[in-house]
């Protein structure tokens, strides 16, 4: 609720400028809401901290429990794997999805199919009894002779299934967002580029896919933040270090599931939050020139200034090209 | 205007076509757009076409520049066949690498800028030389910086596009499209989008580029441009050429009735 100072200001030669000073329009509901949104808070956590059977001693013995911060290490290493796996392989299958080549173009749509049209706790099992089914990994000529092999159970251990699992199932999702990406961006971009020459391979990477990640990064930092919780399915394979299934471990020895539940949600919401930090950036790198841009200075010299000002140096290899 | 006189390195052959458009036609399902044209621009040469909107001089243009397959004909830029292989009387498509190596020789300025959002005026120029030409950035570069300095942008050549007028886009896109050293410039309607005010900036650079040499197809509602650079003018309606030859010639005294018509409603 600010008010436009009243003030006088010359405007050329000899000329006044009255500004204009007007009552902004008043919104008291706007304050009895804040004040019910309030008193409700105090009354959530005046709750939370006089019930008794919150255990919020317990809540703090294990929050900072070695058992506990491995839990988030793991899950944290699970997101950010599986994540990495599946916007690689998403990239791939949305540029394999526009491709010319029909054969690129099924085999995305198959893929897409497949992995988005199961659910992914059933994948997570495959993976687990994938030793099982095939005891041995064998690399050789095809109803040949074979050259080496090694025992399935010690290339795809639980660590493997759960982060293969998760980051195959996830880029099937991923890749629909990748390819709205990849359509939201002008028709005109694709023409000019080629128009200059450069393989379509080129165009895509260097000038359709660094505009599109602007689009595409909101709902992917939404699937990452998904794939934080997902990961709590890994003990399908079975993966037991990550951190739903140690509180809940935990839990269950302790008889106390309200406080260690609190845990794993105050350690969730901790990382959801610094993957938003981090969308932030991300977000903020990608829409340069598109976000947030200030309309160039009339005048030359201001505007060689400015653009002084402001270090965009092209030559500076960091602030080109299109790398997510 | 030393620079761009360098391009055109053809002075020996000024009398050749550089472009030869034998009986092209252009259907788009049924729809019929092109109905066999045919047009000869020579080395130097500034070549002018007007006419109403869907008369086809626009997917002519883009024919050129293989941004549009022909249905029927042949175009030759620089004795090249565009866009095909003749092998014994059979046509054979280019590949992708083929094609880009063709369209790396005709420079293209769109109606609608087309330039890179995410990349500044200078980032713009230097994109297709680094990546295309694999020169040095440092060579680019300084090479980018006299096509923006000729085009009298060089104080914005850390902006973004977002950051420029329309005419300044557009004079950014003309320096991108130069920097390639093409042998050919399109110009596909590109003052179109402009405001009244920002027309004669690049009509100037326009203008320029033509005392330099380069070899010109322009697509354009301008006729004063017309009369006053091009050395020759085709009006186009409904997919055929119907009238060409020297531009003051057509404009002052128009042949066809079509062509009057047009020009005494733009005029």
């Amino acid at each position: 609720m600010s008010r436009l100072a009243s003030r006088r200001t010359s405007h050329g030669p000899g000329a006044e400028l009255e500004l204009i000073d007007a009552v902004p329009v008043r919104h008291p509901w706007r304050w009895v809401g804040a004040a019910v949104i309030l008193l409700v808070l105090i009354l959530v956590i005046q709750s939370m901290t006089t019930n008794p059977k919150f255990y919020w001693g317990t809540f703090r013995t294990y929050l900072f429990d070695v058992l506990v911060i491995q839990g988030v290490g793991w899950t944290l290493i699970l997101t950010v794997t599986s994540m990495i796996i599946a916007i690689v392989l998403a990239i791939l299958l949305a540029f394999m999805r526009q491709s010319d080549n029909p054969l690129f173009r099924y085999v995305s749509w198959v893929w897409v199919w497949f992995f988005r049209g199961t659910p992914v706790y059933t994948q997570l099992l495959f993976w687990g009894s994938v030793g099982a089914l095939y005891p041995k990994i064998i690399v050789g000529v095809p109803f040949g002779p074979e050259l080496f092999s090694w025992d399935t159970a010690t290339v795809i251990n639980a660590t493997v299934g759960a982060i293969v699992g998760l980051g195959l199932n996830e880029s099937a999702y991923l890749a629909e967002i990748f390819r709205a990406g990849l359509k939201s961006v002008d028709n005109g971009q694709m023409e000019a580029a080629e128009a200059l020459g450069m393989r379509r391979s080129k165009v895509m990477w260097r000038i359709i896919l660094p505009q599109a990640m602007r689009v595409i990064i909101p709902p992917t930092g939404n699937e990452t933040i998904g794939m934080l919780k997902t990961t709590s399915l890994v003990l399908a394979v079975p993966f037991t270090l990550d951190l739903t299934f140690v509180t809940n471990a935990l839990a269950s020895r302790t008889f106390l599931p309200i406080p260690l539940l609190m845990v794993a949600a105050f350690w969730y919401l901790v990382i959801t939050s610094v993957l938003m930090v981090g969308q932030f950036y991300i977000e903020r790198h990608f829409g340069k020139g598109v976000d947030n841009v200030t309309k160039a200075p009339v005048k030359a010299t201001a505007a060689v200034a400015a653009a002084h000002a402001k270090p965009i140096d092209p030559a500076d290899g960091t602030t080109e090209g299109g790398k997510p | 205007m030393t620079d761009t006189a360098s391009i055109n390195k053809h002075e020996a052959t000024r009398v050749k076509p550089l472009v030869e458009i034998q009986g092209v036609h252009k259907l788009f399902g049924d729809h019929h757009v092109l109905k066999g044209i045919d047009m000869t621009v020579r080395q130097g040469e500034v070549s002018v076409i007007i006419g109403p909107s869907g008369s086809g001089k626009s997917t002519l243009l883009r024919c050129i520049n293989l941004l549009e397959t022909i249905s029927a004909g042949r175009i030759y830029v620089h004795d090249d066949l565009i866009g095909f292989r003749d092998v014994n009387g059979k046509l054979h498509d280019l590949n992708t690498k083929q094609i880009a190596a063709q369209r790396r020789e005709i420079g293209m300025v769109f109606q609608r800028f087309n330039l890179f959002p995410h990349k500044t005026a200078l980032q713009n120029v230097i994109e297709a030389p680094t990546q295309v030409k694999r020169q040095s950035k440092a060579a680019a570069k300084l090479k980018a910086l006299e096509l923006l300095e000729m085009v009298g942008l060089s104080d914005r050549a850390n902006f973004y596009p977002a950051q420029l007028s329309g005419g300044q886009q557009q004079r950014v896109a003309i320096a991108r499209a130069l920097a390639m050293e093409p042998e050919l410039m399109l110009f596909d309607e590109p003052t179109s989008a402009l405001d009244p005010e920002l027309v004669g900036d690049v009509l100037e650079v326009m203008k320029n580029l033509a005392k330099s040499g380069m070899t010109m197809i322009v697509v354009t509602h301008e006729i004063g441009f017309a009369r006053e650079v091009g050395d020759t003018l085709t009006f186009m309606d409904a997919g055929v050429v119907v009238e060409s030859g020297n531009p003051r010639d057509i404009i002052a005294n128009p042949q066809h009735h079509r062509t009057q018509e047009f020009l005494s409603r733009v005029l």
